[in-house]
């Protein structure tokens, strides 16, 4: 080679050799080694302020990375997390908890302090927080969420290091299990402070007091942890590593799976065929209900008959097995399958509900209904919903059974999530498909949402009975009348016809059968692995 | 040659400029905000945390404020990833996408170039046929079926490379050949086609019979030659290959820009939607103007009426 062409390629090697340095591939993904639990989530979190967070990815890694007052046990119960005891005044609105002698993962006691610092700071207006509405049930907490109370109004006060007090604004049954939730974490002020805008943004910008610290944060590839020496009840942790990589193809993840890379995945109906019978799947509940709201601002849907004949006339044991696929059960009423009555009972075993399908009696509502209002059958209605595939297989099999037991065209509506949640607000659709998850487990969650008035009640349906039941149960002390009120405001609700329900959602995936110990938390959807262990990996 | 170099040049700030102006709005007519709890927000609330992101002023002082920004290199606060800049965010991407890309590019290149070569000189028999087959294969095969193709069957079938994930040079290769496909295709079609033509020229029988050996009436004069279209479309290539890649990095989990765009635009992170294109933007104008720059260097025809303007 002549010395130009030398030049050249020495140049070229050069600038290759620069390339892959500067890409500095990182170690995180050598093969997933025996004692690391692997899971899989779509996104990474945009970050890990316990004040911020308003995401499943987010809310896994903080409640293993750190610990409430409370922690959830395997029936979703609260039990002892950093408070040992607590004690509630006789008339329900005020928690005393005394916490136990716990450290940081920097060797600091974590105190009471730290958890009035974190909770105020969620509320502070400055922090922006998404999910501070959360700590409604505290005392001005939504007072001074909107500036319009002082931060020493709000009823959570560290009275020394190791006694928290927090005054309710009405008795709440719900109350102790949000404090194992992320918003309820303790945070540190030194901390905070000291990293600023760049808090909780990176693995060492933080620091733990769960079971596991976060070891390894490498941005867009995965979150690595290890297990926390500092943390108090340490000895009952078995598992002394887990990862969570984040991956969205389901393809790729399936792939990953099956060579073993990954301990965990979630699939889609694309993969539930294929692991129908497989004992690695494993249905992942959740607080979630899927129904139609109804416009009744304007329109036909105002008619009761209409309304009814709607729901009347899908087939929902068809949507839930043939369409959808992920293990999502029918539903006759709105409270999903694990919501809790009371500490031994689920709403949905204290108050059954009725999956209706009844295509005759169907089309003579529907045809009563149009006499009413003088509509001619050849109307067309439109369907507004989600444009995930599988929200647009539900919508096309809920147009053609209505086309089918009606007899009524109607148009189907896929848009983007954001501009759903747009035409909801403005009320510019007829049938609307839409969920809502629980904040909390209980039923007034999802009961709340529509009551007049309120912004999530899309079709602006409104009864009397209905707003003033849960309006009294908003601060009955009487927790078992207020669970009777629910039910009765369930019932008003589903009888009117003010939703049509379709089915409670779960989700489908893949579990390798060696992880054990591991609870799937109901209300929020997300793993705890302070428990879980890998036998045999 | 200086004059048309400038001209291009700003012409390429200009076609920038515009780009970003209709981004800057288009992406504010996606319905709702970057909230990422919006559905569950208090009203009240939420007006409020508009206000603290400066969503709540008029659009237009926005964009002036974008753009005085943007002047001085700075792509404003992710708004999805609450203390992250956009700058920051596209420096944590930009190496994995850069080194597939590259890589892909590079290898479609090199052997896009023998397979032309070999083609064009074995003309009308079976390697032809071989080499012909393969570039309508290229082309015409989408490159995220391929991606999954290749995941599948040398990631879990053969267990050779690893299916997916981002960890070392191995992981690298399965993407880098997914994009490169296209590449050696479009290169072979365009330098066979080329070489074939070169070769009946007359000046080649004069090298010939000058008494030139065969290789260096290739390499010397053929190859130089057949070189200047596969230039040409080296800028189409490499747009072919960034679009490519937002397919390619999520079929292998690659945590590049491709991935981070889309997420941006799920959502509407909008100065990460802007960041991203203008990113994007900058990367194909300079590709095109550098290959305009080169097509002079190589082929002195161009320069010369370029000249001339």
């Amino acid at each position: 080679m002549s010395r130009k062409k030398w030049s050249i390629f020495t140049a070229i090697i050069l600038v290759l050799s620069l390339v892959i340095s500067a890409c500095g591939f990182g170690g995180g993904t050598e093969d997933a080694s025996k004692d690391t639990l692997v899971l899989t989530d779509k996104n990474e979190p945009p970050n890990l302020d316990s004040a911020k967070s308003t995401d499943q990815v987010s809310f896994q890694i903080l409640t293993n990375a750190l610990e409430g007052l409370m922690r959830l046990d395997k029936d979703q119960k609260p039990v002892p997390g950093i408070a040992a005891s607590y004690e509630l005044s006789a008339d329900k609105l005020t928690y005393t908890f005394k916490l136990r002698d716990a450290k940081w993962s920097d060797g600091k006691a974590v105190t009471a302090h730290d958890f009035e610092y974190g909770w105020k700071r969620a509320l502070d207006p400055k922090t922006a927080s998404e999910y501070a509405y959360i700590l409604e049930p505290v005392k001005n907490a939504m007072e001074y969420n909107a500036g319009k109370a002082k931060p020493e109004d709000v009823g959570i006060k560290a009275l020394d290091e190791k006694t928290l007090q927090v005054t309710l604004k009405a008795p709440s049954p719900y109350f102790l299990q949000l404090t194992a939730f992320s918003t309820f974490m303790p945070q540190r002020k030194d901390i905070v402070e000291k990293f600023g805008a760049k808090f909780a943004l990176e693995a060492q910008n933080m620091v733990y007091n769960g079971p596991f610290s976060i070891d390894k944060w490498e941005h867009g590839v995965s979150i690595h942890m290890v297990k926390n020496d500092n943390y108090w009840d340490n000895k009952n942790v078995k598992l002394t590593k887990a990862e969570v990589k984040f991956l969205k193809e389901e393809s790729t993840k399936v792939n990953l799976y099956k060579t073993n890379k990954i301990d965990f995945t979630e699939i889609t109906k694309d993969f539930a065929d294929a692991f129908k019978s497989s004992s690695e799947r494993f249905v992942l509940k959740e607080s979630s209900a899927w129904y139609l709201e109804f416009n009744q601002r304007e329109g036909i849907f105002k008619n009761k008959k209409l309304r009814q004949a709607i729901e009347l006339a899908i087939d929902k044991k068809t949507l839930t097995d043939q369409v959808i696929k992920t293990g999502s059960v029918p539903a006759g009423s709105l409270v999903p399958l694990d919501i809790q009555a009371n500490t031994n009972q689920k709403f949905r075993e204290v108050s059954k509900d009725e999956v209706k399908y009844d295509p005759t009696q169907a089309k003579k509502l529907w045809l009563d209904g149009l006499k009413e209002e003088g509509i001619s059958p050849s109307e067309k209605i439109d369907l507004l919903g989600d444009d995930t595939t599988s929200a647009k297989d539900q919508m096309q099999f809920i147009a053609d059974q209505l086309h089918k037991n009606l007899g009524v065209q109607v148009t189907v509506s896929p848009v983007t999530f954001k501009e759903r949640l747009q035409r909801g607000k403005d009320g510019n659709f007829q049938i609307l498909f839409s969920g809502w998850g629980a904040d909390y487990n209980d039923a007034m969650s999802h009961l709340d949402i529509f009551t007049t008035g309120q912004s999530y009640n899309r079709g602006k349906w409104s009864n009397t009975e209905y707003d003033a039941l849960i309006k009294k149960s908003k601060d009955n002390p009487n927790f078992e009348e207020r669970v009777q009120d629910l039910i009765k405001a369930e019932k008003i609700l589903i009888d009117e016809q003010g939703i049509a329900p379709l089915y409670y959602r779960t989700r489908l995936s893949l579990l390798k059968p060696y992880v054990k110990g591991a609870i799937w938390n109901t209300t929020w959807g997300f793993w705890d692995f302070k428990d879980a262990y890998l036998d045999g990996k | 040659m200086l004059r048309y170099t400038l001209k291009r040049f700003g012409l390429m700030l200009l076609t920038l400029f515009i780009i970003v102006t209709v981004t800057f709005f288009l992406v504010r007519m996606l319905p709702g905000t970057p909230l990422a709890n919006e559905e569950k927000l208090p009203a009240e609330i939420r007006e409020q945390i508009l206000e603290q992101y400066g969503l709540k002023e008029p659009l237009s002082i926005q964009y002036v404020k974008f753009m005085g920004n943007l002047v001085q290199g700075d792509l404003g606060m992710s708004l999805s990833q609450n203390g992250r800049s956009v700058n920051e965010l596209l420096s944590d991407r930009i190496g994995p996408s850069a080194f597939i890309g590259f890589q892909g590019i590079i290898f479609g290149l090199v052997v896009g170039l023998l397979l032309g070569i070999i083609a064009a000189l074995r003309r009308g028999t079976w390697i032809d046929n071989v080499a012909s087959a393969t570039a309508v294969f290229g082309v015409s095969i989408p490159n995220f079926v391929l991606a999954g193709l290749l995941s599948y069957w040398i990631g879990v079938k053969f267990e050779l490379l690893p299916p997916a994930l981002w960890g070392g040079y191995e992981y690298t290769i399965l993407p880098s050949l997914a994009l490169s496909v296209y590449v050696i295709a479009q290169v072979s079609r365009y330098i066979r086609t080329e070489m074939v033509e070169v070769l009946e020229q007359d000046y080649i029988r004069t090298a010939k019979a000058k008494g030139l050996s065969w290789s260096k009436i290739i390499t010397g004069h053929a190859l130089r030659n057949a070189m200047i279209p596969a230039v040409t479309i080296l800028g189409p290539l490499t747009v072919n290959i960034l679009t490519g890649s937002l397919v390619v990095e999520n079929i292998f989990g690659i945590p590049g820009i491709g991935n981070l765009f889309v997420d941006s635009i799920m959502v509407n992170d909008y100065t990460t939607v802007l960041g991203t294109t203008i990113f994007y933007s900058v990367l194909f104008l300079s590709v095109t103007f550098i290959v305009d720059v080169l097509y002079g260097v190589i082929d002195p025809r161009i320069r010369v009426s370029g000249a001339k303007e």
